[in-house]
């Protein structure tokens, strides 16, 4: 029979097994394993069966914690279960996984092992997870490559049934999960050879269940804990044997041979690595390159790593191993070592003690870290571990991959170390997130490994921002099994996708000698090589590179596919690479074309069509002259005006050169400086705003929306502008507060984005020529250097008193200092504008705890992060501690500035004598500060209380020194977005909103989980199409704002900035006044909704007109004093909820899968806007009962 | 009497059918048309801007942001059934196909070659029996000369009739240079029938906003004696069928059309403002004018007043102008 070979990647292997053999899936998003739980849910919406021709029960749900119980609920009753997750998610899974261990429940769970989050949050992979879990009696079975992940998730699956006890199979993050490879497909037969039938119905039998009920989850207590729980070891000790089984069935099945413990190497080595994961492949990979050599050597590739099987594990070891080294993939500080370290020792003394393996004794161990979030481990760091066992006495506790120049563990590698075939071909790819390179790479790699003889690798690295973002792709392709998960070091093919590359990244420093490089340029095949920086032309002559030119954009501008590139590129990499015959080629992409874009639609598909053809003819060799004609360099990577700390840290960062950095140049704690996006130019807008101040009606809006911050307004003494450079722009500002002063709206040119969001809501019309507006988009690069000068300029003029501005409102409000500048957010992003316009009205005194998800990624992604200060010094303190936690770890911040304030007064009480009555009056009696001239006195009578605590030499005064910022109010921002809200943080929410302390909490409502890629939340309204609401959301979007307004003591805002900026302005200003818990509920467009985000205001606007979003204030202020507590601050629907609705891909993906029930989704959410208003209208003319209340004891007195 | 015609090579028991519009996007319309008496269904048309627009829109907002960042490589589902081009415009033409039993015209609106027009092989699939394609062209671009303006259009007409088996007809608009010329090149290029002329829109303008603002104005009979000219200009000249849509209100208005060489006779503002049993009125009305007047039939009515048969055939060319404006003077 032909084997069934297919391209996936870990998580696809994994899920197409665990979907095949469980009956409910119950999962939660978390990277990198969500595609699991995608692919199900993708599966059960098509109505594939599973084993049983049943179409699993797929079900999203608000926690790792809930999707653990309800997985747990679901064993308990009987049905095959599974779930998939990662990192902070599995260790919210313990609790349950304890239960689901003691019980001895069948279950194979799967993990795209990830960091957990300690100093710093990280995506990528290592095994701090899965090692959380050792204690919790599940097995822990490793998979260490795409192949693996596909069949040993069977394995598991099959084991767990026969052993009972429960099964994590995990893979890595991201080097696995991520990775595409061709695979041999298990076909279901093959399913059902392994899923022994019996043991299902044992499982089904198991079940709670009324028709013979037993009773678990019992308590018990000291008289029988002890004795219940050692009843379960035989089960354990059975386990490694179910597994050794499984594994044998499955080889005479497949073919594909697995041990719990797999040796491979020379049968007499005398230096041996254990590791588990896709180091294991390269440790095998290194090893047999050593071995032809002559080297005894070897590895101990983990599978099994609990139950740890000790007599398994002697007999896979050559009894000639006279050193060991152990490699695990996390870190426990304090501990005597690693766990499998620790466990290997324990395992060899265990041995020899008991005479099995008298050899064992003669072992020398060490234990060693590698691979921590992804950190690169490739045949180098193998060959360094190796070399280390070779020393008379090799280190203990090293470090493998990283330069630690602080403790001197780490390993010193040889980087050149090459072992990689000449008949392989590699190729990297620079490209942009937004070009369609991975995609193009992706369809490539598909087209080389299933429909050519050639066995395929593909991966992808990419960066830390959402707009901009830049890509990596990395291919392998050649006659034998591409078992190589590192990167690239020495590529044959390197392709540069973006011109601007040049100047900013070194990606020839992986070209091999002789190899092609592929340039997307504007310029012709006679005029690149003039155009190359120094450095380039330098490396092409040295490596001799072949180089070759094509005018990608320009292409896709002919074709009318904008800045898509992919295909173009897609085709001149085959028409250089010659893998296939140009007739093949161009007939395989147009196939591949065809299957991606189909469902778009015959246009796209015959514009890529026109874009293959097209690229072969543009396509151009380039004579390469014989010596280097260039003088540009390339520019410094920031400016050489940046602080020490980003010159020598940061800006290795940004140019991908972070690995090089070591350990001593790193902060001990986590802690980072902040303000850094500053130095960060990446200068990603083709077009960015420029202002005419003669049609401008000074209104700010423009700056308002700007989610970057990158277009921002002044008002400075007229005679400053002597200074200014040429084409800098000031007219007189016309408003009463600012009278006689000069006004300016300037663009940060190298931060704006061009998402043309300013332009869009710019209100002001040329009337000779409405088509000229206050702002308009226009080509940067002929203004490039103006625009920076004026920038440059513009920040150095002084910042408008805060005291002075006549009306803090949507204009006034853009006269204060942004606090949050030039993130990594999406271009047109609907969330940062909220965060800068909070940064700007109280950042100087606002501490934010921020919930994981987008605004923790682009609020504190490194290299450089947003928050910054002002000229004081003084600026957003900002903290993101977990997901699920940030309302408490927010209301933490809360308790903690209260007992300061506390301790603060107290102390100026006792010192009043000291301090003078006048001082201590004018600070006690502050109150609330809620205006800038408050906040400005208070922090004078600070100063001068510092002044006065300076002479007086004693301890209380210094305490009082180190409090006394805290007598300046603090304004205490709980945020994040609806994901956190609505679902895993809103028991800890309200919880924090009901304990009634004066925080304010920020949703940055996008209706769906955005930074996992677009999952529904109970915020996705009816009628959306999300990731498991495929069809379109069924259950309209939660009321939060209804729900809080509930307990009458929380200031409750729903706010569009988009529909009403004053509005959004007010409610800030007075969440943060009022003096108890506010919450805001801010509507975030969001690339996740499926439209230009230029439009973002307009559908704001139309969200609000519709009735959809309306928009209120809720203010239990006004109740006491008798007025209604809820505004309304929008009218009656107005437009149809359709017209709203058909302009986003999320809604109109239900219209076109299904024209009627878009129909009744319409139709429905009209009659819920309209109700909704409805309730809304009567509850705004709703005043609160206030009834005296007689004082019984003072009626018992007067009697 | 006889009312029975052919057009676009279908035998028709008369000529009156609604034009395209939203009217049969409801199959309860067409069912009333059908009652009516429709002697075929024309569907609204399908616009090249909304095709390509749209396509090229989501595959912007789906694409562009997947796999740019490591969290997020998509942010849609993406299930077998999702298809973003216009399926529900092809499932209509199956409903109606369905639904009626007389001929089922397809429209697809636009001006320039390009994947657009893969759209009429589509249609042909999903059962349409006859195709119109609605030029619907404006000439802004000072570079682009009235030849190349028809060049295209005789290019399109060539790809789709070379694509699909079904009749086309071309709806034109009246501003071409030679239409007389241009009409015999579509016929040569395979049209199998003209349809003049399709309405502009026209754009008004909101002067508070500064915006242009789209409007519906309905037609009424004053438009029809455009058409009539160049019915009779046409009929005779070309062997393509030829049907009148715009202006035909009343029954006189549609024995002008017929006289002056059309096949069909198309409504939409007549229909809209009254509803579809106009249809039958016109009929029924049309059918006791040629007895009233003693015609055998349809037929011999049928372009009696086009440009060679008329006996002043000078009315329709540029004496026309001249004997109206002399005769306004005395």
């Amino acid at each position: 029979m032909p084997k069934r070979t297919k391209m996936v990647d870990g998580n696809e292997a994994a899920a197409s097994v665990a979907y095949r053999t469980n009956e409910v899936i119950a999962i939660y998003p978390i990277t990198p394993s969500s595609a699991m739980g995608e692919l199900s849910d993708a599966w059960a919406a098509k109505g594939l069966p599973n084993l049983w021709g049943e179409v699993p029960e797929v079900v999203e749900m608000q926690s790792e914690g809930g999707a653990s119980g309800a997985v747990h609920g679901s064993l308990q009753a009987g049905a095959l279960t599974t779930t998939f997750t990662a990192s902070q998610g599995l260790l919210l899974m313990i609790p349950n996984m304890y239960k689901i261990a003691g019980e001895l429940t069948s279950f194979c769970m799967h993990v795209a092992a990830r960091t957990v989050a300690t100093h710093a949050l990280s995506i990528f992979a290592d095994h701090s997870d899965v090692m959380a879990t050792r204690q919790t009696g599940f097995a822990l079975l490793a998979s260490n490559s795409v192949q693996e992940a596909h069949d040993l998730a069977l394995i598991g699956q099959a084991a767990t049934l026969e052993a009972r006890v429960p099964f994590l199979h995990f893979f890595d993050g991201f080097r696995t999960s991520h990775e595409v490879n061709l695979i041999e497909q298990i076909d279901d037969e093959t399913l059902r050879a392994m899923i022994d039938q019996e043991r299902v119905e044992e499982h089904r039998q198991r079940a709670l269940t009324p028709d013979r009920p037993v009773v678990r989850g019992t308590a018990q207590n000291p008289d029988t804990f002890f004795q219940a729980r050692e009843a379960c070891n035989l089960f354990y000790q059975r386990c490694p044997e179910v597994v050794r089984q499984a594994m044998d069935r499955f080889a005479a099945l497949t073919g594909r041979r697995y041990q719990l413990f797999d040796y491979v190497g020379h049968p007499e080595a005398e230096r041996v690595v254990m590791v588990m994961g896709s180091g294991a492949e390269t440790a095998e990979r290194t090893v047999a390159w050593l071995v032809e050599r002559g080297e005894k050597v070897g590895v101990l590739k983990v599978h099994l790593f609990r139950p740890f099987s000790v007599p398994d594990f002697l007999a896979a070891v050559p009894e000639t191993v006279r050193s060991l080294a152990v490699l695990d993939r996390t870190k426990e500080p304090g501990a005597v070592g690693e766990p499998m370290y620790l466990d290997v020792v324990a395992a060899l003394r265990q041995g020899a003690v008991a005479g099995e393996a008298p050899w064992a004794r003669e072992v020398g161990v060490i234990g060693g870290r590698y691979g921590l979030s992804s950190k690169e481990f490739g045949p180098p760091e193998v060959r360094a571990v190796f070399d280390e066992l070779s020393k008379e006495s090799p280190r203990d506790g090293f470090t493998v991959g990283i330069m630690d120049d602080v403790t001197h563990l780490s390993l010193p590698v040889d980087a050149s170390f090459d072992l990689e075939p000449d008949d392989e071909v590699r190729a990297l790819f620079f490209g942009l997130g937004a070009d369609g390179t991975v995609s193009a790479n992706k369809n490539s790699i598909k087209i080389l490994g299933e429909t050519t003889d050639n066995f395929a690798q593909g991966y992808f690295v990419y960066d830390s921002k959402k707009s901009g973002a830049v890509t990596v792709s990395h291919l392998r392709f050649g006659p034998r099994p591409v078992r190589a998960p590192w990167l690239i070091a020495k590529a044959g093919f390197v392709a540069c996708h973006q011109w601007q590359f040049m100047d900013r990244f070194d990606m020839l420093a992986p070209a091999a000698p002789g190899a092609v490089f592929l340039v997307n340029a504007p310029y012709g095949p006679d005029e690149l090589w003039d155009r190359l920086p120094r450095e380039v032309q330098e490396q092409i002559l040295e490596k001799e590179l072949k180089v070759y030119v094509i005018d990608a954009y320009g292409v896709a501008r002919d074709v009318g596919l904008g800045a898509r590139i992919n295909t173009i590129m897609q085709t001149c990499f085959f028409a250089i690479s010659g893998v296939l015959s140009e007739d093949e080629a161009i007939r395989r992409i147009k196939e591949a074309i065809q299957k991606s874009y189909g469902r778009l639609g015959p246009v796209v598909v015959k514009q890529n069509f026109a874009a293959v053809d097209q690229a072969i003819s543009n396509l151009h060799r380039v004579v390469v002259p014989e010596e280097v004609t260039s003088q540009r360099r390339r520019p410094p990577i920031v400016s050489e005006e940046a602080p020490d700390f980003v010159q020598k840290v940061s800006a290795l960062m940004m140019a991908n050169k972070g690995d090089l950095l070591p350990v001593s140049a790193f902060p001990v704690d986590g802690t980072w400086p902040v303000g850094t996006t500053r130095w960060e130019k990446r200068s990603i807008a083709q077009e960015i705003p420029l202002w005419d101040p003669a049609v401008c009606i000074q209104c700010n809006q423009c700056a308002l929306v700007c989610p970057h911050a990158a277009i921002r307004s002044k008002v400075y003494e007229p005679g400053l502008l002597d200074e200014a450079p040429e084409g800098f722009l000031g007219v007189d500002y016309r408003a009463k507060d600012f009278r006689g002063l000069k006004f300016t709206i300037q663009v940060a040119p190298d931060d704006c984005t061009g998402c043309h969001l300013c332009v869009e809501v710019c209100p002001a019309k040329d009337k000779g020529n409405p088509r000229h507006k206050a702002i308009n988009m226009e080509d940067k690069s002929p203004v490039l250097e103006r625009e920076r000068a004026g920038y440059e300029f513009f920040l150095d003029l002084p910042e408008a008193d805060r005291d002075r501005i006549g009306r803090i409102d949507a204009k006034g409000s853009q006269f204060l200092e942004p606090l949050f500048e030039y993130s990594g957010a999406c271009a047109g992003c609907g969330e940062t504008p909220y965060i800068k316009l909070l940064s700007q009205l109280f950042g100087d005194r606002s501490l934010i705890a921020n919930a994981t998800g987008c605004s923790s990624i682009y609020g504190g992604n490194l290299p450089t992060t947003p928050y910054t200060t002002n000229r004081d010094g003084r600026g957003p303190a900002w903290s993101n501690s977990l997901f699920e936690d940030n309302a408490e770890f927010g209301l933490g911040f809360r308790l903690a500035i209260d007992s300061h304030r506390r301790q603060a007064e107290s102390l100026v009480k006792k010192l009043a004598p000291e301090l003078g009555d006048a001082l201590v009056e004018g600070i006690l009696g502050a109150g609330r500060q809620t205006e800038e001239a408050e906040i400005l006195a208070q922090r004078e009578r600070v100063a001068a209380l510092r002044r006065r605590l300076a002479v007086l030499d004693t301890a209380e005064a210094s305490q009082l020194d180190v409090l006394a910022d805290y007598l300046v109010r603090k304004s205490v921002w709980l945020m994040g977005g609806d994901g956190w809200a609505y679902d895993i943080g809103y028991g800890g929410l309200d919880h924090v909103l009901a304990l009634g302390r004066d925080v304010n909490v920020l949703v940055l409502d996008t209706e769906v989980y955005s930074n996992t890629g677009g999952q529904m939340s109970k915020a996705t309204p009816l009628g959306a199409s999300a990731k498991f609401a495929t069809a379109g959301k069924e259950i309209p979007k939660k009321d939060l704002g209804l729900e809080i307004m509930s307990y009458g003591h929380v200031y409750v805002a729903r706010i569009a900035f988009g529909a009403n900026m004053n509005q959004t302005v007010n409610a800030f200003k007075e969440a943060d006044a009022y003096p108890g818990p506010s919450l805001i509920i801010a509507y975030s467009h969001c690339i996740a909704h499926g439209y230009d985000m230029r439009h973002g205001a307009r559908q704001q606007d139309l969200a609000v007109k519709s009735g959809v979003w309306p928009l209120y204030r809720y203010d239990p202020r006004r109740g006491g004093a008798g007025e209604p507590p809820l505004k309304l601050d929008s009218g009656a629907p107005r437009t149809g909820v359709k017209e709203y609705m058909r302009n986003e891909a999320r809604f109109r993906i239900v219209e076109k899968m299904d024209p009627k029930r878009f129909k009744s989704f319409v139709m429905e959410s009209q009659k819920q806007a309209e109700q909704r208003h409805g309730v809304y209208q009567q509850l705004a003319g709703i005043t609160i009962p206030q009834p005296v209340i007689a004082d019984d004891d003072e009626g018992d007195t007067a009697q | 009497m006889d009312l029975s015609t052919q057009y676009l090579g279908f035998d028709l028991p008369h000529p009156f059918m609604p034009g395209a519009s939203p009217m049969v996007d409801e199959i309860d319309t067409v069912r009333r048309l059908e009652d009516a008496g429709a002697s075929a269904i024309v569907l609204h048309s399908l616009f090249e801007e909304q095709l390509a627009g749209e396509q090229l829109a989501n595959l912007t907002a789906v694409e562009d942001p997947a796999d740019s960042f490591a969290e997020a490589l998509s942010y849609f589902p993406e299930p077998d059934g999702y298809r973003l081009g216009p399926d529900d415009y092809l499932e209509q033409i199956r409903r109606i196909r369905e639904t009626v039993g007389v001929p089922v015209i397809a429209s697809l609106n636009g001006t320039t070659l390009g994947g657009w027009l893969e759209y009429a092989k589509l249609m042909e699939q999903a059962g349409a029996h006859a195709l119109e394609l609605n030029i619907y062209q404006l000439a802004t671009d000072p570079d682009e000369s009235g030849d190349e303006i028809e060049l295209t259009t005789v290019e399109m007409v060539q790809e789709v009739t070379r694509s699909i088996s079904i009749p086309v007809a071309v709806k034109l608009s009246p501003y071409y240079t030679g239409l007389a010329h241009f009409a015999r090149r579509l016929e040569r290029a395979g049209a199998a029938g003209l349809i003049l002329f399709n309405r502009f829109y026209q754009a008004d303008i909101d002067v508070e906003e500064l915006e242009v603002q789209r409007s519906l104005h309905l037609s009424d009979s004053s438009e029809l004696l455009l058409r009539l000219r160049w019915l009779a200009i046409l009929s005779g000249r070309v062997q393509t069928s030829l049907a009148v849509t715009g202006g035909v209100h009343t029954s006189l208005d549609a024995v002008k059309a017929i006289m002056t060489g059309a096949d069909a006779v198309q409504m939409v503002s007549a229909l809209l403002r009254d509803g579809p049993d106009m249809l039958r009125r016109i009929r029924e009305e049309v059918a006791f004018w040629l007895e009233e007047h003693e015609y055998d039939s349809l037929a011999q009515m049928k372009g009696s007043m086009n440009l060679s048969r008329t006996p002043n055939p000078k009315a329709y060319e540029r004496a026309n102008y001249i004997q109206i404006l002399q005769g306004w003077e005395r």
